[in-house]
């Protein structure tokens, strides 16, 4: 598995509890983010631990979305987009001039509320990352996809017809074949924006079922408004509020006995 | 209000029903044993059926809203606490029952002398005063007011462990009551375990409001005696 270095900042970030156990991968430090004049986050800092699963939570609007999006850089293209602050992974900074943004993406791979498929079969939807790499060797292309496509647990579901056309799988094997894509390449992030959110509870079931197994190898990030969903999966809990880190730390600490009146009162359903 | 808030209060209301049914049953066997009072007695063993009753009740109310409503943080420790309370009430309940039963077996009222050198009556004092406190502290959410309980808790442990000694000396004494003497000692065994339930009821008031496990520790209690 690729990483862009293995150096760690000395810098302790502020608003971080419990994280000390966990080895971070990603370190945000005083980040601040607008579109424009708009400020989306406000002095952010927080570890995102390796090999774990971080769930970042909070009402519409609150900027998860805005800062999981800054851990591949995916807010460059936004109009207006600025920062302030810095984010490491691996303790590189990744919005330093020299990184390589195809590279950074190699390495953090997306997913998406909305399964976004390409119209093509199964097996070019899963290639599709390792061409556009340049990667002619189709016995390696091969075995990635299948790989992947096993990983993803789909593989089996399609009884090896890797050339069943992608848009003619159910949403939920299509977000599972989106997770397949993104595996493909190798990262060592996984990034999911609401990745179940279009999803029935079956489906649903299926994809958590894959982010526990996929944990063992990657580090995930996942923006979610199912406050059980959060519980079932993840390890850390980020909550955000305005642009704001309301409160982070072990998922069963935020779930059981939250530190902020304001964290209980969002996951309790009294505002939000 | 959320619909959560609504069933929350529900089951605020019952558990405040059921602790106030348990206090009043440890009232009445108080009353019954002072006054020698059978007919109380009697109205407490009737009485056994709605506390179980409720506790059944309040069960299937806590085990609804944790598969209906997933609470979490203060929700969660409400539910979880309410769970545990309403079982150890149900017990204090029992416990009730069979202090009525006893007073029915009597047979005759227990002279004086043994009940005050026993310190039946006091006993019966403080651990109505210990399920005021517990029943005050949930209807204000003061767990200043639960903690008072645990300095009580251990006056109860100490009449209970003088207990055996005094039975033996009251039996030398007088061996034709002996009968007697073995359901007062009964009834200081059971008032004991009323003292224990009603305690981890004040625990797990401060669990659900401070989020603090004081289970099988040692607390340190303040000398007070309200």
């Amino acid at each position: 598995m690729e990483t862009l270095d293995t150096k760690t900042s000395k810098a302790k970030p502020t608003n971080t509890t419990n994280s000390r156990v966990m080895k971070p991968k990603i370190r945000a430090e005083n980040v601040d983010v607008f579109y424009g004049d708009f400020q989306a986050i406000y002095d952010i800092s927080l570890d995102i631990p390796e090999k774990a699963i971080t769930a970042f939570i909070g009402p519409s609007g609150c900027g998860k979305s805005t800062l999981l999006r800054m851990f591949n850089r995916m807010n460059d293209y936004i109009e207006g987009f600025h920062m302030n602050g810095t984010i490491r992974i691996d303790g590189k900074e990744i919005y330093d001039p020299s990184i390589n943004v195809e590279e950074l993406r190699k390495m953090v791979g997306m997913v998406f509320q909305k399964p976004n498929p390409f119209p093509k079969t199964v097996f070019e939807n899963v290639a599709y990352g390792l061409r556009i790499q340049g990667i002619k060797d189709s016995e390696y292309i091969e075995e990635r996809v299948v790989e992947s496509l096993k990983q993803a647990t789909l593989y089996e579901e399609l009884n090896g017809n890797l050339q069943k056309q992608a848009l003619s799988l159910s949403g939920g094997q299509q977000q599972r074949l989106c997770i397949a894509r993104a595996l493909a390449v190798k990262p060592s992030v996984l990034l999911m924006d609401e990745p179940t959110s279009a999803l029935d509870p079956i489906s649903t079931g299926k994809i958590e079922d894959l982010i526990h197994e996929l944990k063992k190898n990657y580090t995930i990030a996942i923006v979610t408004h199912n406050m059980q969903q959060a519980g079932r999966v993840s390890e850390k809990t980020a909550f955000l509020y305005m642009g704001r880190l309301i409160e982070y730390g072990n998922t069963n600490k935020i779930f059981t006995n939250p530190d902020k009146e304001r964290t209980e009162n969002y996951i309790t359903g009294r505002f939000g | 209000m959320t619909h959560l808030d609504k069933e929350i209060q529900l089951l605020k209301d019952d558990m405040l029903e059921l602790m106030f049914l348990v206090k009043t049953q440890l009232e009445k066997c108080k009353k019954a044993f002072t006054d020698f009072d059978l007919e109380i007695a009697e109205e407490v063993t009737s009485n056994e059926k709605r506390v179980d009753s409720m506790e059944l009740k309040i069960d299937r109310d806590c085990e609804n809203i944790f598969a209906l409503f997933n609470p979490v943080a203060v929700d969660l420790r409400f539910v979880m606490a309410t769970f545990k309370v309403n079982s150890d009430l149900e017990r204090l309940g029992d416990h009730a029952n069979s202090i009525a039963k006893y007073i029915l077996d009597f047979g005759e009222p227990i002279e004086d002398e043994a009940v005050e050198s026993m310190r039946i009556e006091e006993m019966f004092e403080i651990s109505i005063q210990m399920l005021n406190n517990v029943f005050n502290a949930f209807i204000k959410e003061d767990t200043e007011l639960a903690r008072k309980v645990f300095s009580k808790d251990k006056v109860l442990n100490e009449i209970n462990r003088e207990a055996s000694e005094k039975t033996r000396e009251l039996i030398e004494k007088n061996p034709e009551h002996i009968t007697n003497y073995l359901y007062l000692f009964s009834i200081i065994r059971k008032l004991e375990r009323v003292g224990d339930l009603t305690k981890n009821v004040a625990e797990e008031l401060i669990f659900y409001i401070e989020a603090k496990v004081l289970k099988h520790k040692k607390v340190k209690v303040k000398n007070n005696n309200d």
